[in-house]
């Protein structure tokens, strides 16, 4: 079976800079990958080249076998890819369900239709109590539950989560790994970005790190963690030695 | 949560059709002509308003070159009217479409402008607007057109008189920019245009084609405004550029839902309530010459209320409702 999602030889460069450089990756279907890496690895700006944000200045990018290099975002999101933001990005001025109601209406053009999905939706993300509260009255734990809630009423075939877990409390991010966990056994691919190697390890079934744009080691979290180039680009050298 | 969403939309249409019922039988009560002309210029307005706001509210796209539609509706109008004879109520479906398509054809450029530098771009395209009808000499440049007036008559839609036929159709304009604006409030449409103005980026990774939202709100909006156009030159049966694609028409647009809401559905006909007559009235008793006084006042009103009550006046009613989409 083909991959879900593929990366081929991908390049991206701002100016002199280099955020990727030949980055091949590929998710399989019903997978959980982890994208991670030190800060400034590249892990966003590729995110953002498979989302749609931008094109890759080189190297193409494939889902559901089909190329999308330069296609746009939204359409993207109808072909089956959805999204978080790192920064979260609410529709502030609107409540709740309604926020979920606009990803919904990707596949339901019918109003009482959709809005039907964005009550399932908040229902599976546990934000059905706060479905009437505006957006912006949201604690930020909710507020990152709300992006995962908005994607996955686009019915996403890929959700690909930027650093949802990140800055949570322990609790609150044991709260995201169920969720991510629930959203895998609905059948949906999740590809998520982080850099807190602890929660992610026993989640995803693969990782993929990157660090300074390119693909440094892949594998199952186990090993990864105890890759000698791994700690090296985490810690630095002195603490490769040992491993 | 479902009900009582179903239960305020069904209240709304409601409280709109009171309104609307209580304000036909006005003239039964209202005999004077100077006040029957306020309620015309008040309807007229909150209809402008709340077609205005369904770009620059729902979509966020704030244009302050609205007269330019209102000017085009009434010019094509008048044109079609005195040139070619066509009757006013086809030059008015004809101003409307010719509006829309160059709002279209405008925001193709414009819509890739963000934030401030959009609002000038508005300001200038509609000055250029001006210029270009008053130095246009087959549309009477700055002499502008008069419209033969023959008589009272539906068919031609000019009146000498009575004010009543303005008065019902005024009214009726303002129902149809209403219930517009309340049938795409709950449409696909109405929450794409929210969701690009709190946030185009999240709302294109959602699937909102952010481009095409903000072209579609642009030709619904610019389209009603033509119409108030076209019937704004039938009741003055007089224009000239100034008088019909002047900057105070761009304002006079926006100010009242920003009085009373912007982005509500509320807001434009509660704003135009308060803000039209008051212009009228300080423009009559204390203006004279006509502007001066009148903008004062309603300058100072609006840094009044943007400072005490900057969602508009609607906050004040919205703040018991469970569901804070007003807000």
């Amino acid at each position: 079976m083909t991959a879900l999602l593929e990366t081929r030889g991908v390049w991206q460069r701002f100016g002199g800079l280099v955020a990727n450089s030949d980055v091949s990756i590929s998710v399989g279907r019903g997978e959980i990958v982890g994208l991670i890496g030190p800060n400034g690895a590249g892990k966003s700006t590729l995110f953002n080249l498979i989302a749609g944000v931008l094109p890759p200045t080189q190297g193409s990018i494939w889902f559901d076998g089909e190329d999308v290099t330069h296609m746009p975002a939204a359409e993207r999101c109808q072909r089956g890819v959805g999204r978080t933001f790192q920064v979260v990005k609410s529709f502030e001025t609107m409540t709740v369900v309604d926020n979920v109601i606009v990803g919904a209406l990707v596949r339901n053009t019918v109003m009482r239709e959709a809005r039907r999905k964005a009550h399932q939706v908040l229902e599976f993300t546990g934000l059905a109590a706060r479905a009437d509260v505006l957006a912006s009255d949201l604690v930020p734990a909710e507020k990152r539950r709300l992006e995962v809630a908005r994607a996955l009423a686009t019915e996403p075939k890929l959700l690909l989560l930027d650093e949802v877990l990140t800055g949570l409390t322990p609790t609150e991010a044991q709260t995201g790994v169920a969720l991510v966990r629930k959203v895998r056994d609905a059948g949906i691919t999740v590809l998520m970005v982080e850099h807190v190697m602890e929660i992610v390890m026993p989640l995803v079934d693969r990782a993929i790190v990157l660090d300074l744009g390119k693909v440094l080691v892949e594998g199952k979290p186990a090993d990864v963690v105890r890759d000698p180039k791994v700690i090296s680009a985490y810690l630095g050298d002195r603490h490769a030695v040992g491993a | 949560m479902d009900k009582n969403f179903a239960a305020r939309r069904r209240r709304d249409l409601i409280i709109a059709a009171v309104l609307a019922a209580l304000a036909a039988l006005a003239p039964l009560f209202i005999k004077d002509v100077y006040v029957q002309n306020i309620l015309i210029l008040t309807l007229m307005y909150a209809a402008l308003s709340q077609s205005w706001n369904i770009l620059s509210g729902y979509c966020g796209q704030i244009s302050l070159g609205h007269a330019l539609y209102f000017g085009i509706g009434a010019y094509t109008t008048e044109l079609l009217f005195t040139k070619f004879g066509v009757l006013p109520w086809f030059g008015m479906l004809g101003g409307g479409v010719i509006a829309a398509l160059i709002a279209m054809g405008l925001g193709y450029p414009f819509f890739r402008l963000r934030g401030h530098y959009f609002v000038i771009a508005t300001i200038v395209i509609a000055e250029i607007g001006l210029l270009l009808f008053q130095n246009w000499e087959w549309a009477g440049a700055a002499m502008g057109i008069t419209i033969p007036i023959r008589g009272d008559s539906w068919l031609k839609f000019q009146f000498l008189r009575t004010k009543l036929p303005y008065f019902y159709f005024a009214l009726a304009l303002c129902c149809l920019a209403w219930f517009v604006t309340w049938w795409l409030e709950d449409s696909k449409w109405g929450f794409w245009w929210r969701a690009v103005k709190d946030n185009p980026e999240a709302a294109e990774s959602l699937g909102v084609v952010v481009f095409n939202s903000k072209m579609g709100a642009a030709a619904v909006s610019a389209f009603l405004v033509a119409i108030g156009g076209a019937f704004y030159a039938q009741f003055l049966a007089y224009i000239d550029p100034e008088s019909v694609m002047g900057f105070q028409f761009s304002l006079l647009m926006a100010l009242p839902a920003v009085l009373g809401g912007i982005g509500t559905l509320w807001g434009p006909v509660l704003g135009a309530a308060i803000l039209i007559p008051m212009t009228e009235l300080t423009r009559s008793y204390i203006g004279g010459s006509g502007r001066g006084v009148d903008l004062i006042v309603y300058g100072t009103l609006i840094v009044l209320i943007s400072l005490a009550l900057p969602q508009g006046l609607v906050s004040l009613f919205s703040r018991s409702r469970a569901k804070g989409v007003t807000r």
